[in-house]
């Protein structure tokens, strides 16, 4: 170990650089890439927009009812008398200047009416990820490995869970806690008390998905030799857990973020209208009432744009929690390994260093 | 992705042979590792699912098996009933039988469910195998081509389909399947490009088969087993997706009975009467779960003992 980190000390100055030019190199080409999905994703709205059924205007204008002064507008706006490709090429423009279409049913910029709506959808999200991961993370350490009358019927309720459409578990806790017990106000309220049902019926389905995922993963590192290593060091049964295991079990669970993500806030938009909640699912659900295309597909844009930017936020921090995915792991070892302690345990960084290590060479 | 490494650590030899070290410390406690774990801990769960399964398919053709009530007779004088009071399920804002309703529902929710899986396996299949047979460019384009729509959130997928096709089945059906259609693509195009690296498909083409031959002998017989178990538990979550559309007014029109409509026309009363709020979406939920338990199962089959 020593002989190794000395010979790479040696060679660190040129690696050093070559390194830093390789992994700028790869956060481009990521960048790149994610630009290219988002640019993939315009390009489907653009053509969903010129392959529905009946008019381009009338698809703009939905069921608002616009003078005709307005309709000439709209065809000058949209370029509509132009060929297709003009057409697209205008499109693209106004999007990279932040300009996602009218809403004639809103009578409102597109991106204003999503502005408006970004934050009572992003408390939702946000408590309904908290409790799930935290849900997940408690049952997977209480249940892993555990005898089978712990852990099945936790596996059962998390298939049920995620069986479970959350739409319908909303409006079985609604009926429950609301209209039979009175502990939580039904509809619409704005107040912590109004947060309560609708993030626990969001978390259920990804919440029961994570913990699957954590619990295999759990299992997995259990079986590993670093784990008999750790225990033989008499450290404890909990500190082997949430030191050792869980930073290996967590590496799944942030490979399916992105998918969690979408999950999410998919499950936002039905849920906040059980609960008649202000937020992005409320309007998106009723611009397709009145067939707002615009507004609906700049919905589609904005979560597009969330889900890459959320893989990319995945990208950057994979290397944090596995020093195997570091680009050029002995000569980075000591900063980038007194992070990644950080990480897991302050408490024995010398402990998961070496695991690191270890790692770093298999 | 995570290549599980062999690791260097500090095991005696003997412990790191292949196989034994696995085996070895599950042994000691549970579960998931021995051989069949699956079957032994869920067995009374797969055979409830599959009887399920089996109900509702019945129930789907001859849903007068069940019930002898017409789903669409309205009375105005047995307007929201409770269960039991000659209405085994309770009666909704129409004076309609809740249980007829459901067991005719039965048919439409799987068959959104079913459609727009077996729409995504065929058009995805379609995709996977052109992208793996195709050269360097047709794939990079398909992989593009289905991040993209995979950077899309489901929901969000089928409400843009329906914002450009209109609400109704059929259309719900469409935007549904495109949900699922890029998971279908990367899972065939996995496999094929799997089968085609292996030894046995090299052994046919050297023994001088036509191409044809090969690719219907081996190389779909191969691939079947894993798409069609991703197909089956993808049934459960299109059911689940279909009812959240309909239940958004987006799929099925009332006075159609199907369990996310029902639902749907729920919304209204249900601070008054709990009964059409909480059957259909038990209905949607035991459908999921057999199906979901089935499909892990058949999966656990294929996999043998490297199942979850």
């Amino acid at each position: 170990m020593t002989i190794a980190l000395a010979a790479d000390e040696r060679r660190g100055g040129g690696r050093a650089a070559s390194s830093a030019r390789s992994i700028g190199l790869a956060v481009l080409r990521r960048v790149g890439y994610a630009v290219g999905v988002l640019w993939g994703a315009v390009t489907v709205t653009f053509a969903a927009l010129h392959l529905k059924s009946g008019g381009i205007i009338d698809a703009i204008i939905g069921q608002a009812a616009v003078s005709p002064e307005v309709r000439a507008q709209i065809i000058s706006d949209y370029a509509l008398d132009r060929p297709w490709l003009v057409q697209y090429f205008d499109y693209l423009g106004h999007l990279l200047r932040g300009d996602l279409g009218h809403s004639y049913n809103q009578g409102m910029d597109v991106t204003t009416a999503i502005g408006d709506q970004l934050a009572p959808s992003f408390e939702l999200m946000a408590a309904g990820v908290v409790l799930a991961l935290v849900g997940a993370i408690v049952v997977a350490l209480l249940t892993a490995n555990r005898p089978r009358w712990i852990r099945g019927p936790f596996a059962f309720l998390e298939i049920v869970g995620v069986s479970v459409p959350a739409f319908w578990f909303a409006i079985l806790l609604l009926t429950v806690f609301s209209f039979q017990l009175h502990w939580f106000p039904a509809i619409g309220s704005n107040s912590f008390r109004g947060l309560v049902l609708p993030a626990i019926a969001l978390a259920v389905a990804p919440g029961g998905t994570l913990a699957q995922v954590l619990r295999d993963g759990l299992e997995r590192a259990l079986d590993e030799p670093f784990v008999t290593t750790a225990r033989s060091r008499g450290i404890r049964e909990t500190a082997v857990l949430v030191r050792h295991a869980l930073r290996h079990a967590l590496m799944p669970a942030i490979t399916i973020a992105g998918w969690l993500a979408g999950a999410f806030l998919g499950g936002a938009i039905v849920i906040e209208n059980v609960f008649s909640r202000q937020g992005l699912g409320t309007l998106t659900v009723g611009g397709l009432g009145r067939r707002d295309f615009p507004l609906v597909s700049g919905v589609v844009l904005v979560a597009a744009a969330f889900y890459v930017v959320i893989n990319l936020l995945i990208d950057a921090v994979y290397p944090l929690l596995d020093p195997r995915l570091r680009p050029v792991a002995p000569t980075t070892a000591g900063p980038v390994n007194a992070a990644a302690a950080g990480i897991t345990s302050t408490a024995s960084p010398s402990v998961s260093a070496t695991g690191a290590d270890q790692k770093g060479e298999g | 992705m995570t290549v599980t490494p062999v690791d260097p650590t500090g095991l005696p030899p003997g412990g790191a042979s292949p196989g034994t070290p696995v085996g070895a410390s599950a042994s000691t406690s549970t579960s998931t590792r021995g051989r069949w774990p699956w079957l032994r801990v869920s067995r009374p769960g797969v055979v409830l699912s599959f009887a399920f399964l089996l109900v509702l398919v019945l129930a789907s053709f001859w849903p007068h098996l069940f019930t002898g009530t017409d789903p669409n007779a309205a009375d105005i004088s047995q307007t929201l009933r409770g269960p039991g009071s000659g209405h085994l399920l309770g009666t909704d804002q129409n004076g309609r039988d809740i249980y007829a309703r459901i067991v005719h529902g039965t048919r439409l929710s799987l068959w959104i469910g079913l459609s727009a899986s077996a729409l995504a396996l065929v058009v995805g299949a379609a995709v996977g195998v052109a992208a793996a047979q195709g050269g360097r460019v047709l794939g990079a384009v398909t992989d593009w081509l289905l991040s993209v729509f995979l950077s899309i959130p489901g929901l969000l997928l089928a409400l843009l389909v329906i914002a450009m096709l209109g609400p109704g089945t059929r259309n719900s059906i469409i935007g549904l399947s495109l949900i699922f259609t890029p998971g279908f693509a990367r899972v065939v195009r996995g496999e094929v490009m799997r089968i085609r690296a292996s030894v046995y498909l090299e052994a046919a083409r050297a023994l001088g088969w036509p191409k044809r031959q090969v690719i219907i002998r081996h190389l779909v017989p191969n691939a079947l087993g894993p798409v069609l178990i991703l197909a089956t538990i993808n049934v459960g979550g299109a059911i689940s997706l279909g009812s959240t559309l309909s239940f958004l007014g987006l799929g099925p029109q009332p006075p159609t009975a199907e369990w996310g409509a029902m639902l749907s026309s729920s919304r209204t009363y249900f601070s008054v009467a709990w009964w059409p709020a909480i059957f259909p979406g038990i209905a949607i939920t035991l459908a999921v779960l057999a199906i979901t338990v089935a499909g892990q199962f058949l999966q656990a089959r294929l996999e043998g003992r490297n199942a979850r």
